[in-house]
């Protein structure tokens, strides 16, 4: 039940120009930052040779692509998670979902695969670019398939956020401008956190980009997978509520 | 409770705030019942539905379709039903048969099942032409149909339409009133409208709610038998002038509605009053026994808020 709802998400993502545009605007942007990369890359490549445990390509292509890459759909997945929801109860469809025998539960989870998909056929379509180095040198794998798997918790935290402030209103411009929101605080968190060392740790900690460049470095470490876990978890749990509020209160 | 009960409905309440939109309404459904369910705007149809689709939680009361509580088991109640909203529930970006397909899978119908019943419901609503084509580029009349579609599609044994026939042409209006009386037979029906002569031509049982009550619950056979009023729509070509009339012993009442158009009330018998104004030779030119319509019973329990249940609720 929550792969029909998903499946559907994807097609009706798919069916509108919106996917298709955000997909090719990204990929030519990521395009440039990698050339850029391999460019600074190639200048330094002559002074790298001569310094020992020198950082290889992963560390000064791959990595800074994504984190490009993570900025990048911080700024542009409200666009794609503000329809979720809210065109649902526009158009008077969630009423059918409710309608028919399914859990407010399979509803959101469906939502939620549908939109995760989307970005997991981004981030395939992201990893092409670096997996092409590999035909002319060879890539620290395991650091970077770190790095991916990083950028997809923290797509897929962003989407949870996304999902839910979808659900919150019938407007999908009110509820990309409040996940936009919602994602810029906690992105301006870590900026905080870095000019004030210790009083801030806890912003720190709380910021979304943060974790992510820990899984950049190579490192997977629980507490980060648990940060985004948690996170994506929290604002599933609170959409669930928020229908069945809705259902309660409307 | 009899066997075949498909919807009972117990004490039914929901606020909104301190607002009451339905208050304490009870009802029940049977196989083959098509219930007209009418009331002015605002009067808490809608409300009643949405309870009913599990799309609000009722502030109390019960809900049991097929025997199964909606409010306890809602996800097996659901499988038996079918609901067609006001607004028709459709994703402008797919064609019908995606979209009929993707109702089927929700509703947990196998594949080859699916087929099967996405083909006779495109067949039933006539939408064999517009199939292949996006919903959102569909007319008005379409779109509703396709509504339909989606609610008969897995055949509930319980189907609830809100206003089926809004924005349809009056030969399709007639060809989904022919369709819900088919499917009468075999499901029980919840028919909202708002369109009176329709829930006539429609329904075999009629509730009228207002402000939140249940004012009025009968049979369509015996609303048809309280119609006989005594009274009678006549034209007189050559008639006397009113004083005789009044004075003539048959009648009790008198209207003058036209230029030679009368209201008459009388206790004889249709062919006996129709027979003895012949005699009088006033020149009788038409002769209607004066039904009272659910129209007429609908304004009356509408518009005058004392009105409680009438007895034949209570059967």
């Amino acid at each position: 039940m929550i792969f029909t709802i998903a499946t559907r998400e994807l097609r009706s993502l798919f069916l509108s120009p919106l996917a298709w545009v955000i997909l090719a605007v990204t990929q030519l942007l990521l395009a440039w930052v990698f050339l850029n990369a391999m460019d600074v890359f190639f200048s330094l490549q002559a002074k790298l040779a001569t310094i020992p445990n020198a950082p290889g390509v992963t560390d000064l292509v791959v990595s800074p692509l994504l984190e490009t890459a993570s900025i990048l759909l911080l700024i542009i997945s409200p666009l794609l998670t503000m329809r979720l929801l809210s065109e649902e109860r526009r158009n008077r469809t969630l009423d059918l979902l409710i309608a028919s025998p399914l859990s407010i539960t399979e509803i959101v989870l469906g939502k939620y695969l549908g939109i995760v998909l989307f970005m997991l056929l981004y981030i395939l379509m992201l990893s092409l670019m670096p997996l092409a180095l590999e035909t002319g040198t060879s890539l620290d794998i395991g650091k970077m398939l770190s790095g991916f798997f990083g950028l997809f918790l923290l797509l897929g935290a962003i989407c949870a956020a996304g999902l839910y402030m979808s659900s919150l209103t019938d407007n999908p411009v009110i509820a990309a401008i409040s996940s936009f929101g919602l994602l810029l605080l906690l992105w301006l968190m870590n900026n905080h956190g870095a000019t004030q060392a210790d009083a801030s740790s806890v912003l720190n900690y709380l910021a979304i980009t943060s974790h992510l460049s820990v899984f950049l470095r190579g490192l997977v470490r629980t507490a980060d997978i648990s940060y985004y876990l948690l996170f994506i978890v929290g604002f599933l749990v609170l959409t669930i509520r928020q229908l069945e509020t809705r259902r309660l209160q409307a | 409770m009899l066997d075949n009960t498909l919807v009972s409905v117990n004490n039914l309440s929901r606020y909104y705030g301190e607002h009451i939109a339905v208050n304490r309404i009870s009802f029940e459904l049977a196989t083959g019942d098509i219930l007209g369910f009418l009331g002015p705007n605002g009067a808490g149809k809608s409300t009643t539905m949405q309870m009913l689709s599990g799309n609000l939680a009722p502030s109390a009361g019960e809900i049991i379709i097929n025997g199964i509580d909606l409010l306890e088991q809602p996800k097996a109640a659901k499988q038996s039903l079918g609901y067609l909203p006001d607004v028709p529930p459709l994703y402008n970006e797919m064609t019908v048969e995606e979209y009929l397909h993707f109702c089927a899978k929700i509703h947990r119908l196998k594949k080859t099942a699916a087929k099967h019943c996405v083909r006779q419901a495109i067949d039933a609503c006539g939408l064999g032409t517009v199939k292949q084509r996006l919903i959102g580029n569909l007319s008005k009349g379409y779109q509703q149909r396709t509504g339909i579609a989606q609610a008969i599609l897995h055949s509930p044994p319980v189907i609830i339409l809100d206003e089926p026939t809004v924005g349809l042409d009056p030969i399709q209006v007639i060809e989904i009133r022919k369709l819900i009386k088919q499917l009468g037979q075999s499901h029980g029906i919840i028919l909202c409208s708002h369109i009176l002569p329709e829930v006539q031509a429609v329904c075999n049982r009629v509730q009228i709610i207002h402000q939140g009550s249940l004012v009025y619950n009968a049979d369509m056979q015996s609303l048809i038998q309280q119609q006989d009023s005594g009274w009678f729509e006549v034209s007189l070509k050559h008639a006397p002038d009113i004083e005789t009339l009044l004075a003539w012993p048959e009648l009790t009442a008198l209207e003058k509605t036209g230029a030679c158009n009368y209201l008459l009330q009388s206790p004889l018998a249709a062919e006996i009053l129709c027979e003895k104004l012949v005699q009088q030779a006033w020149g009788l030119a038409s002769f209607c026994p004066h039904r009272q319509t659910l129209e007429q019973k609908f304004i009356e329990l509408t518009l005058n808020p004392e009105v409680s249940l009438t007895p034949d609720a209570l059967d």
